[in-house]
């Protein structure tokens, strides 16, 4: 993440005052459901509490500053009224309210990466049979992207059955391909739902090294810190050099209060213990638990995942509340072994894939949905909070293969 | 984390052993099954199909078909074009490792995407050179995106005992190397380690970064950082580097994972950049070098079993081991029995790597590392029954606590390890009465379970 976020803060608080209306509205929004009954704050129609994506905060290095797209000056979201038994979305902004939102970022981010696979089919289907051969091709593209062999073929074998021998264009073929794609995702596009009611609602991150639970930890607390929720940091990596330090910066610049190790080695599950006491005792709404990267294969360290969730569970017999696994996109087919270890290990309720902005497709989550069928609540798009996005299987879809 | 893939492959070569004579068509299905499997294992397409067109090619020139042991040639194809693609077999100069080659200090860069585990292989690379290459070392993090970062470069230097440069907070990362080289010249140092921040290929901005410094340091190595885990991109990463910054190896981290590791044959493919050390592991020391021809050998899940063999024979006395079963099976099983096969054992060396050389063990040796296999315990345990009398050894009954106290003080153990042996032999000779009794059908019906006494307690083995 680049320091951009520092502005994106800064002008929040200034434009938080300008809107009190929609702070109003956000109100009545929230309250129009009937008390006690959970519901998903979804935005009104306005653009929400994103900060501009190019704030003046400054760039990482002079001279060296990458373009982003422009955001409109998106006002910043009213403080929800965290009381209220509400269910909050994170980042829930309509990718159709804002015109160089998340959504063109998202495409703007994946048109980069699937250059390669959209000039593929480009040359491939301009007026072409769609015969044995193309079908291969068409195939492979594909498992290019990620998809793996297996979820290739079916989605190939769809096209043998409704298009086979057919004159095709790119277009047509593209836009098939997209909504095959769109319809295996569309079951597992799930918004993250946090309840403030619980204070805390636990989330425990997990996932193997360097994928971004950090960051991920980090973009999540300002989302909700806008969205006007308390919410805590538990410095849960007390493995890997500095990681506390890491997580503490990122406290201070979101403005969310971080349980950090006494000393660097501590027991995890000890400090998530005192941490989830602490927030209880302070009211805070939503506990954001970091854990160090830990590979699947490695039974001692999953066990130690287990003994956190045992140790939560003494103090809230419902916590954790979501257990997000953290993936990589550039992770290839070992994206199904992850999921499947960490799902049977510390049942993970859902996923948020990571550095989907670079060239790495992230195909294998139309696997990873046809294999397990867990949620995918988040897709990283780029470095700062606002490019944590929902996941949209559509827009995804649409995305991947090259399609506005 | 190429168990996977030798699994696949096994699988498809049993089908072929199993034939005997090999059809076109066979060998047709060996090859599609054999692209299935390295695409399952994350190679990327470009180099399966290179793969798969170079077996084809050798295995009709040599007429596979005709051949004796037709399955046998062809995964000795298989073999040989993997090594090559790994980097081995002809014009390998057998050179491994760092090259360092060069008037100190020497720059060394690493370069990668976020979260490929540059921070750390840099710690790792330090401590192996400052151990092993007695070099005086400086690491600096060129990293001021990533909060902490140069903190994390800075513990992980005291944590390996080698200098890292102070931290100037503001500082560019040009102005970092500039520093760093320059405090490498003034103190005398043999290599400076830049350790770079994560950035994605596509980052003009960044890349164009990464490539001024590269340009203002001029680094003897160039190590592109992977994850084994990384899928078909593999190969726009690799060239995306290669084009703009110039690699001159590849470190691949996280080999201890399960993932196959096909991105290893795709970005040396792609770079020509040798692969020169693997992380495998959490710890600052877990850094291996590179040998394809043992991955390769692993891909295919062959190679090692015949140096099992050779080994098996070599250590096992066959007579003694005949005489062993047949007094297991009468239920004698005493001491000393137990004391001549711990000495086998140990003769051929670790446990897990013994299983390691096995096709098809991947799974269980994970479990069994886990399960911390200490051939120290076989060693100990060997002590204790060799500092006891024949008489103790026949008759374990009568060693009561004076004995005990005896025993331990002989074989410089305590009378807990003592007692722990003690229980363990009960535990097996109850077990081997057992299996007599049963017999061999019973073994079948009941399964391993109604041997095991209770839930069973921990084991050496």
């Amino acid at each position: 993440m680049r320091p951009q976020d520092d502005a994106g803060a800064l002008r929040e608080a200034e434009a938080r005052q300008q809107t009190a209306q929609r702070e109003a509205e956000a109100r009545e929004a929230a309250a129009a459901p009937p008390p006690g009954h959970a519901v998903e704050l979804r935005p009104p129609s306005e653009p929400v509490a994103i900060p501009p994506a190019q704030a003046s905060g400054g760039a990482p290095l002079p001279g060296a500053v990458a373009p982003r797209p422009a955001a409109p000056a998106a006002e910043p979201v009213p403080a929800a009224p965290a009381a209220e038994p509400v269910l909050i979305a994170p980042a829930a902004e309509p990718a159709t309210a804002a015109p160089g939102g998340w959504f063109s970022r998202l495409k703007s981010g994946l048109a980069r990466s699937t250059a390669r696979l959209t000039e593929g089919v480009t040359t491939l289907f301009r007026k072409r049979r769609l015969d044995e051969a193309a079908l291969e091709e068409l195939e492979e593209m594909l498992i290019t992207a990620d998809l793996g062999v297996a979820a290739s073929a079916r989605i190939v074998e769809g096209f043998r059955r409704s298009r086979f021998g057919k004159e095709v264009t790119d277009e047509e073929v593209k836009a098939a391909l997209a909504e095959e794609i769109a319809a295996i995702l569309a079951p597992v596009a799930h918004e993250m739902e946090v309840d403030p009611r619980r204070a805390p609602h636990v989330v425990l991150v997990v996932g193997v090294n360097g994928t971004g639970k950090t960051t991920t930890i980090a973009k999540l607390g300002r989302i909700y810190r806008e969205l006007g929720l308390t919410c805590g940091f538990v410095a849960g990596d007390t493995f890997r050099a500095a990681a506390v330090e890491q997580l503490q910066i990122w406290g201070e610049r979101t403005g969310c209060q971080v349980h950090a190790p006494a000393k660097p080695g501590a027991d995890a599950a000890g400090l998530a213990f005192d941490a989830l006491r602490a927030a209880k005792e302070a009211g805070t709404q939503v506990l954001l638990v970091d854990t160090a990267g830990r590979l699947h294969n490695k039974a001692a360290l999953m066990e130690e995942l287990r003994k956190i969730i045992r140790v939560l569970k003494r103090q809230d017999e419902t916590a954790p509340h979501s257990v997000l696994l953290v993936l990589d996109a550039t992770t290839g087919q070992n994206a199904l072994q992850q999921v499947k270890v960490f799902k049977e290990m510390v049942a993970v309720t859902g996923l948020a894939v990571t550095k989907l902005d670079g060239s790495a497709k992230g195909g294998v989550v139309v696997a990873l949905a046809q294999e397990f069928g867990l949620p995918v609540h988040m897709v990283g798009v780029g470095e700062t909070a606002q490019d944590l996005r929902p996941f949209t299987a559509r827009d995804f879809a649409r995305g991947l293969v090259g399609l506005d | 984390m190429f168990e996977a893939l030798s699994s696949k492959l096994n699988g498809v070569f049993d089908r072929l052993r199993r034939r005997g004579a090999l059809s076109e068509s066979d060998v047709q299905e060996a090859l599609r099954e054999v692209r299935v499997a390295l695409l399952e294992a994350d190679v990327a397409l470009p180099v399966v199909r290179d793969l798969v067109a170079r077996v084809r090619e050798r295995a009709v020139g040599q007429e596979v078909i005709r051949s004796v042991s037709p399955a046998q040639q062809v995964i000795k194809i298989v073999n040989d074009c993997l090594v090559e693609a790994l980097g081995g077999g002809e014009g390998d100069d057998g050179k491994r490792g760092l090259d360092l080659a060069a008037a100190a200090p020497v720059p060394l860069l690493m370069v990668g995407l976020q979260g490929s585990g540059k921070t750390t292989t840099s710690g790792k690379i330090a401590l192996r050179l400052k151990g092993r290459d007695k070099k005086k070392v400086l690491l600096a993090s060129l990293d001021v995106q990533r909060p902490a970062a140069q903190l994390q470069l800075q513990q992980l230097a005291e944590r390996a005992g080698v200098a890292s440069l102070p931290i100037i907070p503001g500082q560019t990362p040009l102005e970092i190397a500039a520093r760093a080289m320059d405090l490498g010249r003034r103190e005398l140092y043999d290599v400076v380690i830049l350790d770079t921040a994560g950035r994605l290929a596509i980052d003009e901005a960044l890349m164009a970064e990464v490539a001024a410094v590269k340009a203002a340091t001029n680094p003897h190595e160039t190590l592109l950082v992977v994850d084994a885990m990384t899928g078909q991109d593999a190969v726009n990463t690799a060239r995306a580097f290669q084009e703009r910054v110039g690699v001159t190896g590849i470190v691949m981290t996280r080999v201890d994972g399960d993932a196959r590791g096909g991105a290893a044959l795709s970005m040396r493919a792609v770079t020509g950049a040798p692969i020169k050390l693997l992380g495998a592991g959490e710890k600052l020391d877990a850094l291996e070098d590179f040998h394809p021809d043992r991955i390769a050998g692993r891909i295919l899940g062959m190679g090692d079993i015949v140096s099992l063999v050779e080994r098996a024979a070599e250590t096992i006395d066959r007579d003694e081991a005949e005489k062993m079963a047949a007094r297991m099976q009468k239920g004698q099983f005493n001491l000393e029995d137990y004391a001549s096969q711990l000495k086998q054992i140990g003769k051929m060396g670790s446990l897990s790597g013994i299983l390691g050389m096995l096709p098809g063990v991947g799974k269980m040796k994970a479990q069994l590392e886990d399960a911390n296999l200490d051939t120290t315990i076989l060693k100990r345990q060997a002590a204790i029954i060799g500092s006891m009398t024949p008489k103790e050894r026949r008759t374990p009954d009568i060693i009561k606590a004076s004995r005990k106290r005896r025993i331990a003080a002989g074989s410089g153990t305590t009378v807990q390890e003592v007692n722990r042996l003690l229980k363990q032999f009960d535990d097996m000779s109850a077990m081997m009465k057992r299996m007599s009794k049963l017999g061999q059908k019973g073994l079948m019906r009941g399964g391993l379970g109604a041997l095991l006494p209770g839930s069973g307690g921990r084991r050496p083995f």
